[in-house]
C-alpha cells in the first residue's frame, strides 16, 4: 500500500528526516515512535502534503502512485487520513457543513452523488455512536473551544466519516486522560477493517496497550533505527529511550 | 503547490467578473458637462413639474459651493465632473411600457443578468423595477402589487402619478444639502424607484430594484424613496452591476426610506459593480447616501449588505430613531480584493425613548485592498433608555491589505448603554491545510471559512439573495490567500 524509501526532507533548510524507508502492507498497523524531536510529526507532515516541509530526496509510493506529487486534498480523496497532533480552529464552519463538505467531495471523487441532507445526518449520528463523540459538538464550530480530549476525539469522529485507507495517527494519545485515551482507541480498533492499514504516531507505549501494532519502528534523529514487533514498545517503555541513542550514537563513532 | 496558487489567483483575478459585457443599445445620450442647462435639458427630458425643476436647482446651485469630502480613508483621484455624461437613457418606442415595445436587445441584456422583465417566468414571489443607466425600463408587477393598494413604479412616473406625495416625502431624510455627493444627486437624479406601503399591509412579494450601468462615460444617479406607512411591511432589494471599462464610473444614489407607527422595512443590497481589475484600473465609484427614519413609534428600518464590488465605496447606510421604541439595524460584509478600497459602516441617531440599534459589521480584506468600517452611534438627551450593540470583524487574507476600524460613540443620556465589540482575525494557512487533508480543496476552503465568518449577516438576507450572495463571496475571494 505505502512504499517509502529513503525519504529525506527539511523545514526552511534544516534537514529533519535524514533517510527514511519503510513499507505499510494492506491490514497493518505500524507504531512509530521516539524521543521528541527525532521526526515523527514531520514524517506525517510528508505523507499527508503539507507545504512547510520540502522534500529533498526519496520517494513515496502509494498504491503504485508517486503520493509526493499528489495536492493534499487528493491524497485525503485516495484514502490517507491524518488525526492532528494539534486540531485546526475553524471558527464559524459548523463541524456538519465541514463534514458535509468533506464527504461530499470524497464521494464526488469516487463518482457518487452527493448525499442528501437525511442520508449525510443519519451517517453522522451512526458514527457519533460508534465513537462515542458527545452529539453537540457537531453543532459548534471545528473544534472551536473544544477541550484537548473534544479535539481528538473529533479526529476520530472525521476518522470515522471518512473511511479512510490509511489513517496517519499523528500524537493522538497526547495529552488525553486514560478514558478519553480508551475512546480514541476504540474508536480505531473498530473502524479498522482488515484491508485497512495505519501508522500511529506516539510517544508513549500506553496507546499500544489499546491499539495492538503489527510493527514497531523507533525513530531517533531522522532515521529509523530499530524495527520489531510488537514486544519493543514494552522494551522501550521499561528502559526509555537513552539505550537506543547510545546504540546509535555508538555506532555513528565506530 | 505554488505554482497552483499563484495560478488560481492568476484565473480569478483576470476574467471573474461574470457581469462585465457590454450590450449594444441604441441610446440617447445629452452632452458632456454640468451647468444649469444640464439640469433643465435632465428635466425638461423629463417633462418635470416646475417644482422638482427648482428643487433640482437649489440643490446644484448648492453643490457648487461644496467641496468633495476628504476625511474618508480612501485615495480618490480628482473627478472631473465636467467630463460626466448626466444623462443617457436606451431609446424606448412607447411611454406605456409593456412587454412588447421593449428593445430585445433591453430584455436580452436582463436575461443575462438573470433579471428575466416577464412577469409569468420571474420567480414569483419578487417585483423588479429594472434601471439602465438613467432611466427604468420595466417594472414587473405593477399591476398586482396596485390590488394591494401597494405603489411601486420608477420615481420618474412617481414624479407624474404621485406628486403629492413625492413632494411631501423626498428629501425629508436626505435634504438636498446634506452632502456633496447627495447635492449632486439632488441636482441630476434620472430615475430611480418609489415605493408605498399603505396602513396596514403587509406587502406580499419581495420588491426589487436592478440598477445597471452600460453606457460608458455616463455617471448614474438614482433616487430611491421607499415609504412604509402604519403597520405595513416590505422587504425590499437592491442588486448592481456594469460593464469593464478602463475608466472609471461614477455611482452617486439616494435612497429614503420612512417608516411610519409600528412599520417595518428590511432593505437589502448585494452590491457588485465592476470593481476594476487586479492593477486597480477602471471600475465603479461607488458614493452612496442611504438613510432611514423611523418617524413612527415601534418602527423598525433594517439594512443588510453585501458589498463585494466597486473600486471605491463611500457608503453609510444609516437609521434616525426618532419614533420612541423604535430599532435600527445595520448588517454587513463589506469584501474588498486586489487594489479596491472601501469606507462603509452606518449611523444610528437615537433620538426617541427606548430605542434600540444593532450593528454587525464584518469586514474582509484581500490582496492590495483596504477596508475600512467607520461607524457612529449617537445618543441624544431626549433617548432615554437607548441601548446599542456593535460589533466590527476584521478578516484579513493577505499581509498586504488594510482593515481599519472607526467607531464614533457620543452619548448624551445617562441611561443609555452603548456595547462596542472589535475582533480582527487572518486565514491561516493551517486551516487551509487542516480542510485540504479532508479531502476540501484551497477555494472551497476560503468559501467555507468566508461564509462562515459571513453567516450571521448573511443569515438575514431574503432566500432569492443568500445563494447568489455566497457564491459571491466566493469568487470575489477566490484564491486570494497569501
Amino acid at each position: 500500500m505505502l512504499i517509502i524509501k529513503n525519504l529525506k526532507a527539511e523545514i526552511n533548510g534544516k534537514a529533519i528526516l535524514k533517510g527514511i524507508s519503510l513499507e505499510v502492507k494492506a491490514g497493518e498497523i505500524h507504531a512509530i515512535m521516539g524521543p521528541n524531536g527525532s521526526g515523527k510529526s514531520t514524517l506525517a507532515a510528508v505523507l499527508a502534503g503539507r507545504e512547510l516541509v520540502t522534500v529533498t530526496e526519496g520517494s513515496v509510493t502509494y498504491f503504485g502512485k508517486n503520493l509526493l506529487e499528489m495536492p493534499p486534498e487528493e491524497r485525503s480523496k485516495e484514502g490517507i487520513f491524518l488525526g492532528f497532533q494539534y486540531p485546526i480552529e475553524i471558527p464559524g464552519v459548523s463541524m456538519v457543513n465541514f463534514m458535509k463538505t468533506a464527504v461530499n467531495e470524497h464521494r464526488k471523487y469516487k463518482g457518487l452523488e452527493p448525499l442528501s441532507a437525511s442520508d449525510f445526518l443519519k451517517m453522522m449520528r451512526e458514527k457519533k455512536e460508534l465513537v462515542e463523540i458527545d452529539s453537540k459538538l457537531a453543532n459548534r464550530s471545528v473544534n472551536e473551544g473544544f477541550s484537548g480530549g473534544e479535539k481528538k476525539k473529533n479526529e476520530i469522529f472525521q476518522m470515522a466519516m471518512l473511511e479512510p485507507r490509511l489513517a496517519i495517527l499523528d500524537e493522538t494519545d497526547s495529552g488525553l486522560d486514560i478514558d478519553a485515551l480508551r475512546i480514541v482507541a476504540n474508536g480505531v480498533n473498530k473502524l479498522k477493517r482488515p484491508d485497512s492499514s495505519a501508522i500511529v504516531i506516539t510517544h508513549y507505549q500506553r496507546l499500544l496497550d489499546f491499539i495492538i501494532p503489527d510493527v514497531v519502528h523507533v525513530l531517533y534523529d531522522g532515521r529509523i533505527v530499530k524495527t520489531a514487533g510488537k514486544e519493543l514498545a514494552l522494551e522501550l517503555e521499561e528502559k526509555g529511550y537513552d539505550w537506543i541513542k547510545k546504540e546509535v550514537d555508538k555506532k555513528d563513532l565506530a | 503547490m505554488e505554482k497552483e496558487q499563484d495560478k488560481i489567483i492568476n484565473d480569478v483575478t483576470s476574467g471573474e467578473y461574470k457581469y462585465g459585457f457590454h450590450s449594444d443599445i441604441e441610446t440617447e445620450k445629452i452632452s458632456r458637462g454640468l451647468n444649469e442647462d444640464t439640469i433643465r435639458t435632465i428635466s425638461g427630458k423629463k417633462n418635470e413639474p416646475e417644482w422638482l425643476l427648482e428643487f433640482r436647482l437649489k440643490a446644484f446651485r448648492h453643490w457648487q459651493t461644496m467641496k468633495m469630502p476628504t476625511w474618508a480613508n480612501l485615495k480618490i483621484p480628482d473627478i472631473d465632473y465636467q467630463d460626466i455624461i448626466y444623462y443617457a437613457a436606451p431609446k424606448q418606442k412607447a411611454v406605456n411600457k409593456s412587454l412588447n415595445d421593449i428593445d430585445p436587445e433591453l430584455k436580452r441584456t436582463f436575461d443575462k443578468l438573470g433579471i428575466p422583465l416577464e412577469e409569468q417566468k420571474h420567480l414569483s414571489g419578487v417585483a423588479v423595477d429594472a434601471v439602465m443607466d438613467s432611466v427604468s425600463v420595466k417594472t414587473t408587477f405593477r399591476e398586482t402589487l396596485a390590488e394591494s393598494g401597494i405603489i411601486f413604479c420608477s420615481f420618474s412616473d412617481a414624479v407624474k402619478e404621485y406628486p403629492d406625495l413625492i413632494r411631501r416625502y423626498m428629501g425629508t431624510v436626505v435634504p438636498y444639502t446634506d452632502n456633496f455627493f447627495a447635492s449632486l444627486n439632488s441636482a441630476v437624479f434620472s430615475d430611480g424607484s418609489f415605493c408605498y406601503i399603505p396602513k396596514g399591509v403587509r406587502c406580499p412579494m419581495e420588491l426589487s430594484t436592478y440598477f445597471r450601468i452600460n453606457s460608458a462615460n455616463t455617471g448614474q444617479f438614482e433616487r430611491t424613496l421607499l415609504i412604509a406607512d402604519e403597520e405595513a411591511y416590505v422587504s425590499y432589494m437592491e442588486g448592481c452591476t456594469a460593464p469593464m471599462r478602463d475608466e472609471n464610473q461614477l455611482h452617486a444614489a439616494i435612497v429614503e426610506i420612512i417608516a411610519e407607527n409600528n412599520a417595518e422595512v428590511k432593505y437589502s443590497t448585494v452590491q457588485n459593480w465592476y470593481p476594476g481589475d487586479k492593477n486597480g484600473k477602471g471600475g465603479i465609484f461607488n458614493f452612496v447616501t442611504k438613510r432611514g427614519l423611523c418617524r413612527g413609534e415601534n418602527s423598525k428600518i433594517s439594512w443588510t449588505q453585501i458589498e463585494t464590488g466597486s473600486a471605491i465605496t463611500w457608503k453609510y447606510p444609516s437609521c434616525i430613531l426618532r419614533g420612541d421604541n423604535s430599532t435600527g439595524e445595520f448588517y454587513s460584509v463589506a469584501v474588498t480584493n486586489n487594489h479596491q478600497q472601501a469606507d462603509t459602516g452606518t449611523k444610528m441617531i437615537h433620538i426617541g425613548k427606548n430605542t434600540r440599534s444593532t450593528i454587525v459589521s464584518k469586514g474582509i480584506s484581500a490582496g492590495f485592498s483596504n477596508n475600512s468600517y467607520r461607524g457612529l452611534v449617537k445618543v441624544l438627551k431626549s433617548a432615554s433608555g437607548a441601548r446599542n450593540f456593535s460589533q466590527c470583524d476584521s478578516l484579513l487574507l493577505s499581509d498586504k491589505c488594510g482593515a481599519h476600524t472607526f467607531p464614533y460613540i457620543e452619548v448624551d443620556n445617562q441611561t443609555a448603554i452603548v456595547e462596542h465589540e472589535a475582533t480582527t482575525s487572518k486565514i491561516g494557512e493551517d486551516q487551509i491545510f487542516y480542510c485540504n487533508q479532508r479531502g476540501i480543496s484551497t477555494e472551497d476552503a476560503i468559501g467555507l471559512i468566508v461564509n462562515g465568518y459571513a453567516r450571521e449577516v448573511l443569515n438575514k438576507l431574503p432566500m432569492e439573495f443568500a445563494v447568489e450572495a455566497q457564491k459571491l463571496l466566493q469568487i470575489s475571494l477566490e484564491g486570494s490567500v497569501g
